[in-house]
């Protein structure tokens, strides 16, 4: 080859580069390691990070069960190692399913349409908001303080640095956004109202009451969905106007917090604004049905400093992932697996009860739920961890008004005994149980 | 088909519908375990908020799940099958060991709130990736946080933005050369910068008295990729960086190039102050039909109080765990702590390389890029005689004297059995072919290539209107894209199924 080009080393081919950034020397990192060798490495990390334990944590990552066929398929060479179907009659099976994968989120969301997803449900959320302000006009927004805390902070960032500026509604005694408050936060320049449903704590809001107080005051409302699952068993905001969901519930790997799949789903009036990749149905010369990418003068590389975001990449593998799992449950299976989830979480909402409080009682939940105990709740996790437990997220942190309070979550992988076991080790440091006024009043302050 | 290929035949291919249209009542994938606690009334929970119907959510049987994907997944092309020569993509072979790694239980199914005393595992692998990135690019401290090389540039930004705030004075402008990727225009605009284009000289490299000029207090800094789009190294980078520096801007690198550089040269070393990697380019973690990416950040010591929060940190004790007070922070980009998952990927990749290969393989990739240079030269127009380093970029400008353009050239190749080179970019390039093989492809598969493109361009000559239909022999003709945007069909509905 060097013969083809020319040139007597490869050294050669390296001159355009000015000699005194040349590297002389070998970079400082590991040496090279055998495949086996590898592996090891991987599977000590493994060991070290609480390999088999039982988890009662959720707060936007969920264990759920992931069919085997999910990584059969994901796995494909054709699919793995694809790119962004451009080149639409080289990539129709990516470009198909992504097109099924926009017609199952849209039917489970309530919405009109769907993009191809986003990098995850936090920065989803933030790219709704800047969504509304396209839409509207308006330059400010409106954010319950029961949406995820770091899906909050994300929201910040954007944020501040398009001069949007935010007003937090706080939440009442049973968890959710305060609504007379939401009416005095809203104003003649407010693009959006921004909540989660289920929201943080797991109860679930009123999506309708608060979109119309939202659409009174020419603004509009946008729900994130962090557990996914849900959706099979709880109404869907569907006089809602934007939908951010993150999809990690269905079928991706809790892998500490990410790859995960943010997903948009709007209106249609609202698509053009809409940013992300969009797949469509078209057809071929001889009139054959195919798939495109579409609405592209919305991107980046047609647009450049006009697009409506800079959103380059989509989630592709882990939408598959979603695509699949929302596949295999369907219709049936999705409302009997989110029915599995209710039922485990009331379950050890009523356990916790006894030897706890369980906060928020007045409002329906889903699968999380939080308990205020009198022992700190790092304290209660250390217990457990000696248990090989991990127990609930203490909630200090972001919602110190809460005193000890933890956000426990259950799914359809909990069991029975899990629970039985963890509320008696909750329990040795619960002596007393105070009724549920003390704990509104609590709130309150 | 006029010529012989050697790559491709055409074989069999299986149509297959929608899932939805394969759907029927009963049918089911699914299989629950009986519930250990006792059943629950979902309207006395639930009340208003239940839900009841599921629309058209499908139900199929688990055999049609699988023919499905797989009957979907064979109209795909992949780096699998072939060479996949997209510039600047850097399609390069997913090695299946970062597949199986990733999969180990306690790294895929670790809960990001989990304790940091049983994270250590996880923190462990942010904090050796983070250390051998730090190396590769020369800087000084990194965030593995942004979700992908776009988001990345935002994070970039706005730590410019913290920092030059921090210093009295935010400024307003993003020098962006006209040869840039269309996300560097998109990523200033999206941090609230006004964006200033740069015209590149005739050697297709910034033009240095351009910028000498368009500096000035206002310019927060210049984004540059080096090598360029053009696949050319921009030779006077640190006069480029000085020119900046002197007026108080900065010199923001996009590393979407930089499988031209690991192990040859350190971007901290030529005068960059913040830059991003692809891990899902030069790290080979796979693009899995359009991401997930993941997009690190890397700075100068006077950056590094802006970066994102948390930041991986060793304790006194020796162990690792996650900093928040950090009162300068920018703040979050994304919940949790990145794409974690694409970290265990990179950096299985640079365990299974080391110095000498992570430098043999940028090696590779500037010798293949040259060699298709070579191999091609004459046959296609070379706009620019630069030196390439790991791309190169021909144009359509023979050929458009016969009507056929870079896309046309596109379509037949894939009856060549390979995917498309990137067309109509970079910008600066009227009918733009952007070829990236990387240093993954053997010669063989090189030569391969070289002779479907003669092949092409003889038939150009021969028969122009044959290429113009292309391609002929993939599972549909050339779709019509303009009556998609038109009238856009974005999911299907019962009501237009046939």
């Amino acid at each position: 080859m060097l013969q083809a080009i020319g040139i007597r080393s490869v050294d050669d081919l390296f001159s355009p580069i000015p000699a005194e950034y040349r590297l002389t020397r070998d970079l400082a990192v590991p040496r090279q390691m055998a495949e086996s060798e590898i592996v090891d490495w991987f599977k000590q990390r493994a060991k070290e990070n609480g390999e088999g334990y039982t988890s009662f944590l959720g707060a936007g990552a969920y264990s759920h069960y992931r069919p085997v066929v999910i990584d059969a398929l994901v796995q494909r060479g054709e699919f793995l190692t694809s790119y962004t179907p451009y080149q639409a009659e080289f990539a129709q099976g990516t470009l198909q399913a992504i097109f099924e994968f926009q017609t199952m989120i849209s039917e489970l969301t309530g919405m009109d349409l769907a993009n191809a997803s986003m990098y995850d449900g936090s920065t989803g959320a933030a790219e709704a908001v800047l969504m509304a302000v396209r839409i509207t006009g308006r330059h400010s927004a409106v954010i319950a303080r029961s949406v995820h805390p770091e899906y909050r902070e994300v929201l910040s960032t954007y944020a501040t640095h398009q001069a949007i500026p935010l007003k937090t509604v706080p939440f009442t005694g049973a968890g959710q956004i305060d609504l007379k408050e939401l009416e005095k936060a809203l104003g003649d320049d407010t693009a959006c109202v921004l909540i989660q449903s289920p929201n943080f704590f797991g109860t679930i809001e009123d999506v309708e009451a608060i979109a119309e107080i939202a659409h009174k005051r020419g603004a509009l409302a946008i729900v994130s969905i962090a557990e996914a699952v849900s959706l099979g068993l709880v109404e869907p905001p569907r006089t809602a106007d934007i939908v951010a969901m993150e999809a990690q519930s269905f079928g991706v790997p809790l892998g500490f917090g990410g790859p995960y799949c943010g997903v948009l789903a709007t209106k249609e009036k609202f698509v053009r604004q809409m940013p992300g990749r969009l797949a469509g149905q078209t057809v071929d010369k001889n009139g054959k049905r195919g798939f495109v990418l579409t609405l592209a003068t919305r991107e980046q590389h047609i647009r450049r400093e006009k697009a409506t975001s800079n959103i380059c990449t989509n989630q592709a593998l882990v939408a598959l992932m979603v695509n699949i799992f929302m596949t295999v449950y369907g219709k049936i299976g999705l409302r009997e697996l989110a029915k599995q989830n209710l039922a485990k979480a009331a379950y050890a909402a009523d356990q916790f009860g006894k030897r706890a409080k369980v906060l928020f009682a007045g409002a329906p939940r889903f699968n999380e739920f939080v308990v205020q105990t009198s022992e700190d709740p790092y304290a209660i996790n250390s217990r457990l961890l000696g248990h090989e437990i991990v127990g609930g997220l203490p909630l200090k942190k972001f919602y110190p008004e809460l005193g000890h309070a933890a956000l426990w979550c259950c799914t359809e992988l909990t069991t029975r005994s899990m629970i039985d076991t963890t509320v008696s080790i909750v329990a040795e440091s619960e002596g007393s149980v105070r009724s549920m006024k003390e704990v509104e009043q609590e709130v309150a302050r | 088909m006029k010529h012989m290929t050697r790559k491709a035949m055409r074989h069999i291919s299986q149509n297959e519908g929608l899932i939805f249209e394969k759907s029927s009542p009963g049918k089911a994938a699914w299989k629950l375990p009986p519930l250990d606690v006792p059943d629950v009334d979902t309207t006395k929970l639930l009340g208003k908020q239940e839900r009841h119907d599921l629309g058209d959510m499908p139900e199929v049987s688990e055999i049609e799940i699988i023919r499905h994907f797989t009957r979907l997944s064979t109209w795909n092309y992949a780096i699998d099958l072939g060479m996949f020569p997209l510039g600047s993509c850097t399609m390069k072979y997913n090695p299946r060991v970062n597949e199986f790694v990733s999969r180990v239980e306690g790294l895929a199914n670790g809960h990001p709130y989990q304790a940091e005393k049983i994270s250590q595992g996880a923190l462990r692998i942010l904090k050796t990736l983070s250390d051998c990135l730090l190396e590769i690019t020369g800087m000084d401290a990194i965030t593995l946080q942004p979700a992908a090389g776009a988001h990345g540039e935002l994070t970039g930004l706005l730590l410019v933005r913290a920092y030059q705030e921090s210093q009295g004075n935010a400024r307003k402008k993003i020098l962006i050369p006209d040869s840039a990727h269309g996300t560097n225009p998109a990523t200033a605009a999206t941090a609230g910068y006004a964006v200033e284009n740069l015209k590149s000289n005739d050697r297709g490299m910034v033009d240095v008295a351009a910028l000498a000029a368009q500096m000035n207090e206002d310019v927060a800094a210049l984004m540059v990729t080096n090598p360029n789009t053009l696949g050319v190294f921009e030779q006077e980078i640190h006069k480029i960086a000085d020119l900046l520096h002197a007026k108080g801007g900065l010199l923001y690198m996009d590393g979407a190039n930089m499988n031209a550089l690991v192990g040859k040269a350190r971007p901290g070393d030529f005068g960059v102050d913040v830059m991003h990697l692809n891990l899902h380019k030069t790290f080979s973690t796979p693009h899995g039909g359009g991401g997930p990416g993941s997009g690190p950040v890397a700075v100068k010591k006077i950056l590094e109080p802006f970066l994102p929060k948390p930041v991986v940190i060793t304790k006194p004790d020796g162990t690792l765990g996650f900093e928040y007070n950090r009162p300068q922070s920018v703040g979050r980009v994304r919940a949790f702590y990145g794409n974690f998952g694409m970290f265990i990927r990179a950096l299985a990749y640079i365990f299974a390389n080391g110095p000498d290969g992570l430098r043999q393989t940028t090696e590779d990739a500037v010798l293949n890029a040259n060699y298709i240079r070579k191999g091609l030269e004459g046959v296609y127009d070379l706009p620019y005689s630069t030196p390439s380093m790991h791309e190169v970029v021909f144009s359509d400008k023979l050929q458009s004297q016969k009507g056929v353009k870079t896309v046309d050239i596109a379509k037949r190749l894939i009856d060549y059995g390979f995917h498309p080179y990137t067309m109509a970019f970079p910008l600066i390039v009227h009918g733009a072919m952007m070829i990236e093989p990387t240093e993954s492809e053997p010669k063989e598969e090189l030569d391969l290539f070289i002779e479907a493109m003669k092949s092409i361009a003889e038939e150009v000559e021969e028969d122009p209107q044959f290429v113009l239909d292309a391609p002929h022999n993939a599972r549909v003709s050339r779709l019509d894209e303009t009556a998609a945007a038109r009238k856009p069909v974005l999911r299907w509905k019962p009501e237009n199924a046939g």
